[in-house]
């Protein structure tokens, strides 16, 4: 295989990874926001924190709107990850293949039931 | 690559194509290194428990009885297996959770402040690991009753 990194690396066409880098931070920096958000509200309920306290926090419509972004930030970010997982180490096409199809399928199927259960509250 | 000048040079072992059997063992991996590949075991630990994450979030908000059910698998467990069991995966993930977490805001301020030293490399590596384990030992005694 030709050199195609460092000064040799080709630097034109599509699909250098920029989107993927970007939309993995911007996820991630929701989901550390929402992880703040969540543990202050844990935090500053006076006693215990019981059923009630606990699904308290996620009955707010404002709460759920954000939760459900959440939802879909961490499909997204998940996604690339495991793409970036398989990618480096699975190199057989018809494997790399099946397993980002796995993922993709695991992912969709898992925010389906987080959705679920969140719009039912 | 740079091809340096200087003959005395002591020759390096040299690692192209990574063996897990034969160079994994030896190979001493910096402390950045460490964080970033707890940060794909990390990440990949919270990927295949995703189902039982949700399942927590599901019983947890659903209803009283569920509540119920969400406490009792740490406490009777489930079918064969005991509650400590199901106590000691909730740490793996209360871990992967930390470390994930810590270790992405090192790669964001990395990214803001352009801190790509070699030293804030090494440094913020400690603080990453000391602070995820750390945590990590502090809500396992909780979760364990220690206090």
């Amino acid at each position: 295989m030709s050199v195609n990194y460092g000064s040799k690396r080709i630097v034109v066409g599509a699909h250098y990874g920029l989107r993927d880098w970007l939309s993995q931070r911007i996820t991630a920096i929701l989901m550390v926001l929402f992880t703040f958000v969540v543990l202050a509200q844990v935090l500053f309920t006076r006693g215990p924190i019981g059923y009630e306290a606990w699904a308290g926090i996620f009955a707010a419509q404002w709460m759920k709107v954000l939760t459900f972004a959440v939802i879909i930030a961490l499909a997204w970010h998940v996604w690339v990850g495991m793409r970036d997982i398989w990618m480096d180490y699975i190199k057989p096409v018809w494997l790399r293949l099946s397993l980002q199809v796995f993922t993709i399928v695991w992912l969709v199927g898992c925010a389906g039931w987080a959705i679920q259960v969140l719009w039912r509250l | 690559m740079t091809e340096l000048a200087t003959p005395s040079r002591p020759q390096r072992p040299e690692f192209r194509n990574i063996n897990a059997f034969k160079d994994l063992p030896t190979y001493r991996l910096p402390l950045a290194g460490w964080v970033s590949i707890l940060h794909r075991v990390s990440g990949a630990l919270m990927f295949l428990l995703l189902p039982f994450i949700i399942w927590l979030f599901d019983t947890s908000v659903t209803s009283e009885y569920s509540f119920a059910r969400f406490s009792a698998l740490f406490s009777a467990g489930a079918g064969f297996v005991p509650g400590w069991f199901f106590k000691l995966v909730a740490l793996a993930l209360i871990w992967a959770y930390l470390h994930h977490i810590i270790a992405g805001i090192r790669h964001l301020w990395m990214d803001v402040a352009h801190a790509v030293s070699k030293e804030f490399g090494r440094s913020s590596a400690i603080v990453t690991l000391t602070l995820s384990m750390a945590l990590t030992a502090v809500l396992g005694a909780k979760l364990f009753g220690l206090y």
